[in-house]
């Protein structure tokens, strides 16, 4: 880029902390996502949506791409810089302005900390049930650009169901709201579901008016382990069929469970083929009710064993398998890769087998956790992205189960969405009609295509 | 580390097992304060694995960052890839020494002062010791301060005087024979007694050793004792270090000790790693391994051989204490219910949680003197902290956080009482024992 830019750039935003040293920028040349790497050009930090917007105007002036960020913690690339590129970095816009205990809502700044989202409703007696995994660091800015998951989907929802504004500032650098604090609106196009979920493609969102709901009084946890995985899904169905929503219904398989006793020695068999972490939550004697029904149903379809927690310690105690989970998988080689295909809750045995013999034809160590309430699993590889041929392997075993999850009628990413890493398999997942109308989309909210190019889809096929 | 490391020479999956997640973000202190990459683990280490692709030169820039970490450790605990990250910050300061980045002829002169003179020689330490103590208790400290003369010092020397410790009257060795026998000898193990430690809390090593004799174990003492080195190696000097190592080992009989104890979380963080530190060493490397494996925090060992909780008696503390707990304690060694355990143990005194216990007070070796205003940031923070708990004393195991809390509550004008755990056991043996 032209160093005049760059000087020109300092001097008409004096204000705005711009960095460009290369030790300070190699920091910020990645997100959460492995083996995805480039430098910007710049990272800058406006401090308010004016100043984001006099950033954007700068940008398409000049036609520099703009790479929105606020962590840096998603899994799929979506803010891994694009060549010449300013990342535009929201974590020091990051204030709860609002807590509306009347409308149950809550008006935060992008780069709020997801974890200080939910503390903040917890203040006040609500609740805020989106807990992607990364939330201690996450920013809500980045949970509604990536409509991020967590454990709670099944019951609860994803990060879209909590939206109910956003503050928006355009290629043009224009200010848009979109949505208000009412239950019921139906003037016009819905423009805000069209932002969530968008990876900073369309606009970059600088403000969210977060939904909030009353809080569970009760909560009850579960552990059940099973010799067959097949058993463990067939209590989710008939946990299902018996009307009764989980808060939680977490998975893991034997690869997990073994790297799970190798680290953290929390007792689970070896032998075991899948253990079930149940949670449900609610007022306290339904709570009661449903944890006693769903206890006979795991017992009555062949959990080897199941035991509920009578205290919050105790259910802390069950959840740790399931909270160290990623922790032990990550310990076990040097690259950790965690994918999030995602499948109709009827196919999840199959797509589990899957995951299994494909692990087994390539030789590589895959263990497999997840969300089996949505079918939501997280396959992660264990491997070492130096040895290319393994990765190679890594590659191969990677495309053939998101061809399966998408024959299965699921989709090749649950939350992490498509950023880089799943830009390749996108095609084939949605077909090109799906892909032709998202294109005029973007063109139509950036014509110029600055608002991070290339991730995904191209513009140009 | 060893002694022959360099980043580029690194095993590189100790560089790759960051898989950039964050989660070690909000854990880290001076990420919490200016929210930049840069200065949060996961940027240090993207920077330290690019000198190690060859990507960047060691900097100054590079330099200086690495010297903004305090290296308390928090990632290290909230890691879920299980990084060794004292591991890479040990390496990538030795690298800045060894290229000489930082240097100036002041930093040059205080580091060869502190490191190579001092702090290698227990005997000129103990000289030290007694020239400060003769300065405290002449009055030469009170003519310094009555006539204003630090306004003499550079600018950023003149908050030092305030902070000078005060020196003991005697020292391990006068307080500590070679070896001391219970009446029923269980185990047999060496204590430690620390370079600070001996000149300025000499009643902690004796409390030490009282507690060990009360929990039947023979405590062997030598009496001359160098400084373990962890000053050396959190600071980029890994050859002195190994030095340290070599001339402490061969002081203890490791073979035939049952545990060699420490009391000082910063040293012991250190201790445990001479296996590694020595193991390109053919005459050290086994011993030296042996000696990380027999090395325990106290802390530990009490809980390990079960601890004799002190009998009641009629003259009980009823004091409210809370626990600080020292990063190279529960981040470094992962130590972190044993103490709580032992103060619980102790008739009559209440534990009471703190909040934030595991955030760094600002102390971090000689992180106050290098970067004083971000240790003084965080020093203010944890004394809101101890304050908002309402006890009125501080247990802590580690010389320099005891340190920066005591002279921080000093300049607050707050009268707690900073004490090492150890130190609140043996004062229950000895109501215990009516010696109190």
């Amino acid at each position: 880029m032209n160093p005049k830019v760059l000087s020109l750039f300092s001097s008409q935003f004096p204000s705005i902390l711009c960095l460009t040293r290369k030790e300070d920028i190699i920091p910020y040349s990645f997100d959460g996502t492995a083996a995805l790497q480039n430098t910007p050009v710049a990272v800058v930090f406006p401090r308010s949506t004016q100043e984001v917007a006099g950033v954007v105007k700068f940008a398409s002036e000049h036609l520099i791409p703009i790479v929105t960020r606020g962590s840096g913690t998603g899994l799929s690339g979506g803010s891994v810089p694009t060549p010449g590129c300013f990342v535009l970095c929201l974590s020091k816009i990051n204030r709860i302005l609002e807590v509306d205990d009347q409308n149950l809502c809550l008006l935060a700044e992008a780069g709020v900390i997801t974890a200080a989202i939910a503390k903040a409703a917890d203040d006040v007696g609500l609740f805020y049930p989106p807990d992607p995994g990364s939330m201690k660091i996450s920013t809500i800015g980045g949970n509604v650009a990536e409509n991020s998951g967590g454990l709670r989907g099944l019951k609860y929802g994803v990060t879209r169901d909590y939206v109910m504004g956003l503050e928006v500032v355009l290629a043009s650098g224009e200010i848009l709201f979109t949505g208000n604090k009412c239950v019921k609106d139906v003037a016009g196009y819905t423009l805000r579901d069209l932002f969530i979920g968008s990876e900073g493609t369309l606009g970059i969102i600088t403000r969210v008016l977060i939904k909030l709901i009353p809080k569970p009084t009760a909560r009850k946890t579960m552990l059940a382990i099973y010799d067959q995985v097949e058993n463990a899904a067939e209590t989710v169905s008939a946990i299902i069929a018996a009307k009764i929503i989980p808060c939680t219904l977490e998975f893991l398989d034997s690869v997990t469970i073994n790297c799970v006793e190798d680290y953290a020695k929390v007792g689970l068999p070896r032998e075991a083929a899948a253990i079930l972490l149940i949670e449900t939550d609610g007022n306290t004697s339904a709570v009661q009710e449903e944890a006693s029904l769903m206890a006979k149903l795991a017992t009555k379809h062949g959990a080897v064993s199941v035991q509920i927690a009578e205290t919050a310690e105790q259910a802390a105690n069950l959840a740790t398998a399931r909270r160290a989970a990623f922790s032990s998988l990550a310990r076990v080689a040097p690259t950790t890769i965690l994918e999030d295909a995602t499948v109709p809750r009827s196919e999840l045995v199959k797509m589990i087998r899957f995951i299994q013999q494909t692990s087994a034809k390539y030789h590589l160590k895959i263990g497999t956790f997840g969300h089996m309430g949505d079918g939501n699993l997280h396959p992660t590889f264990l491997t070492n992205e130096r040895n290319h041929e393994e990765m190679k392997r890594v590659e191969v075993a990677m495309k053939e189960i998101f061809d399966y999850a998408v024959l299965l009628g699921g989709t090749i990413t649950g939350e992490h969405g498509v950023g880089l890493a799943k830009k390749d398999f996108l095609n084939q997942a949605l077909g090109e009609l799906n892909i032709s109308v998202m294109r005029k989309m973007k063109t139509a909210f950036d014509p110029l295509g600055i608002l991070n190019p290339g991730k995904i889809f191209d513009l140009n096929p | 580390m060893s002694e022959k490391e360099s980043l580029r020479s690194l095993d590189y999956s100790i560089v790759q097992q960051c898989m950039h997640c964050g989660m070690c973000l909000p854990t880290c202190p001076t990420y919490d304060a200016t929210l930049l990459e840069r200065n949060s683990p996961r940027g240090r280490i993207s920077l330290m694995r690019a000198v190690a692709d060859g990507n960047l030169e060691i900097t100054k820039a590079f330099g200086e960052e690495m010297y903004f970490c305090l290296g308390c450790l928090a990632c290290e605990t909230a890691c879920p890839a299980g990084v060794d990250y004292a591991h890479l910050f040990e390496v990538a300061r030795a690298e800045v020494e060894s290229a000489h980045v930082l240097d100036n002829p002041q930093r040059s002169l205080i580091r060869s002062l502190v490191l190579k003179a001092l702090f290698t020689r227990p005997r000129l330490l103990r000289i030290v010791g007694r020239l400060l103590w003769f300065y405290q208790a002449s009055g030469a400290q009170w003519l310094f301060r009555a006539l204003h003369l630090n306004k003499l010092l550079p600018n950023r020397f003149q908050g030092l005087e305030a902070q000078t410790p005060a020196a003991c009257v005697r020292f391990s060795h006068q307080l500590i024979k070679p070896v001391e026998r219970p009446k029923i000898t269980k185990y047999r193990v060496g204590v430690l007694t620390g370079c600070v430690q001996d000149v300025l809390f000499s009643s902690i090593n004796r409390d030490t050793v009282e507690t060990l004799i009360a929990n039947n174990c023979e405590v062997h003492t030598p009496p001359v004792q160098p400084c373990c080195g962890s000053l050396h190696a959190h600071n980029g000097d890994i050859a002195t270090a190994g030095q340290l190592a070599r001339r402490l080992i061969d002081l203890f009989d490791v073979e035939k000790l049952d545990a060699i104890l420490t009391n000082a979380a910063g040293c012991g963080s250190h201790l445990k790693t001479y296996g590694r530190l020595l193991a390109d060493d053919p005459l050290y490397a086994e011993r030296a391994a042996l000696w990380s494996a027999k090395l325990k925090d106290i802390h530990e060992w009490l809980a390990e051989i079960g601890v004799r909780p002190p009998a009641s008696t009629e003259v009980e503390s009823q004091e409210v204490v809370t626990y600080h707990e020292a990063c190279h304690l529960c981040h470094g060694q992962k130590i972190t219910h044993q103490p709580r355990e032992i103060l619980r143990a102790i008739p009559g005194l209440k534990l009471v949680e703190l909040p934030e216990s595991t955030w760094c007070c600002g102390s971090a070796g000689i992180y106050n003197i290098t970067q004083p205003e971000m240790a003084a940031q965080l020093q203010k923070r944890k004394l809101e902290k101890i304050t908002s708990t309402g006890a009125k004393t501080v247990a802590t195991a580690n010389p320099g956080c005891h340190l920066q809390l005591q002279n921080g509550a000093q300049q607050a004008g707050h009268c707690f009482e900073i004490v090492h755990p150890i130190t609140l056991l043996a004062r229950a043996y000895r109501r215990e024992s009516g010696k109190l």
